[in-house]
């Protein structure tokens, strides 16, 4: 495979003065539209002041917690403890494994290649990914606050029986060829 | 303030409490680490705020509610799969999008797919998946998750 020597990939990650300019550009746009149509500045401004407020409560804390999380659970632990479990017991570490480091998904992909090369079943590695991806226990709290215990609840468990059985199909279709190709 | 703040705020604190009370130097790095990611989502957190305000101000609540509502079909479901997938933000800020959008009447299916593509499918990120992953891992991993999110939202509109 490709790019073993080569650093880890870093995505065209918006450098921080590029996020700036995004928002400047919004305001510029949101304060021309509220001049043009006044009587709808009132609603606007409702609605933002209550989504804002709504993130001041929870956002320090859920920052905190994920750079708690950053320290006491580093990403090189994860990959030594997955990987070398199957069956159920190893879907089981893959899952919880995957909600609780944090990060944005692509700083996954390099230790899910290591996982790989450790041996860990596509399935497990499926699971991983998706459960990094949309299911971190931190950000649930973020979930819980603007989208209520019912509807977190309900997504989490949908989303941890989806993800199983699809993991099942991933492996199903990946396998085969790769599987062939690793044995030679 | 609302019972989700409290135990929020609470449980950071009490887990600031214990680092702190077993290691002085790691529990620095940790608020280092979230003074960070707190500047560093600030603009895209505030861009999504103003948007949020814009749609809620602007848009009439009947029109979200037609076109991604409970009576929006697999159209709605279809037009959030496509919005999350091609979107690019932060997992953390997709949750009050998401609950902008059932404030203003989309369905719980339609909330549930969005969260689900925006994190786990990434046209963004697919160049970057290929390099690590290789091109069929990312396919078939992105293709399966947009089903995967398609399922999550109906059986979330089941259940909630």
């Amino acid at each position: 495979m490709q790019g073993r020597g080569a650093p880890p990939a870093q995505p065209e990650k918006g450098s921080p003065v590029r996020g700036w300019a995004v928002l400047a550009a919004m305001v510029a746009a949101a304060a021309l539209l509220l001049i043009a149509f006044p009587e709808q500045r009132d609603p606007s401004f409702a609605a933002f002041w209550e989504f804002l407020l709504e993130m001041i409560w929870v956002m320090p804390a859920v920052l905190v917690i994920m750079g708690l999380f950053a320290v006491w659970i580093p990403k090189e632990a994860v990959s030594r403890y997955m990987g070398h479990e199957s069956g159920a017991r190893g879907m089981l570490i893959a899952l919880v494994f995957g909600t609780l480091p944090t990060g944005p998904l692509y700083a996954a992909f390099p230790l899910t290649k290591g996982l790989l090369e450790k041996d860990a079943s596509p399935a497990n590695v499926f699971v991983f990914l998706a459960a990094w991806a949309c299911i971190k226990i931190p950000q649930e709290l973020i979930e819980l606050q603007f989208l209520g215990w019912w509807f977190t609840l309900a997504r989490f468990v949908s989303t941890v029986v989806v993800i199983v059985a699809m993991a099942f199909v991933f492996q199903r279709l990946l396998g085969k060829r790769e599987v062939a190709h690793d044995d030679v | 303030m609302n019972l989700t703040v409290v135990s929020i705020n609470a449980i950071a604190l009490a887990c600031l409490a214990l680092s702190l009370f077993k290691e002085r130097t790691k529990t620095a790095r940790a608020l280092r680490i979230a003074l960070k990611s707190g500047i560093g989502l600030a603009p895209t957190l505030l861009t999504i705020l103003v948007l949020i305000g814009l749609v809620l101000g602007f848009v009439p609540l009947e029109t979200i509610g037609r076109i991604l509502g409970e009576g929006s079909g697999a159209g709605g479901v279809l037009t959030a799969a496509l919005l999350g997938s091609v979107l690019h933000i932060p997992s953390l800020v997709s949750f009050p999008l998401g609950g902008s959008l059932m404030k203003a009447g989309a369905s719980a299916s339609v909330v549930a797919v969005f969260i689900t593509t925006l994190t786990m499918v990434g046209f963004v990120t697919i160049p970057v998946e290929i390099r690590v992953l290789g091109k069929r891992f990312t396919f078939l991993r992105n293709g399966l998750s947009l089903v995967a999110a398609v399922i999550i939202g109906l059986l979330v509109g089941v259940v909630a």
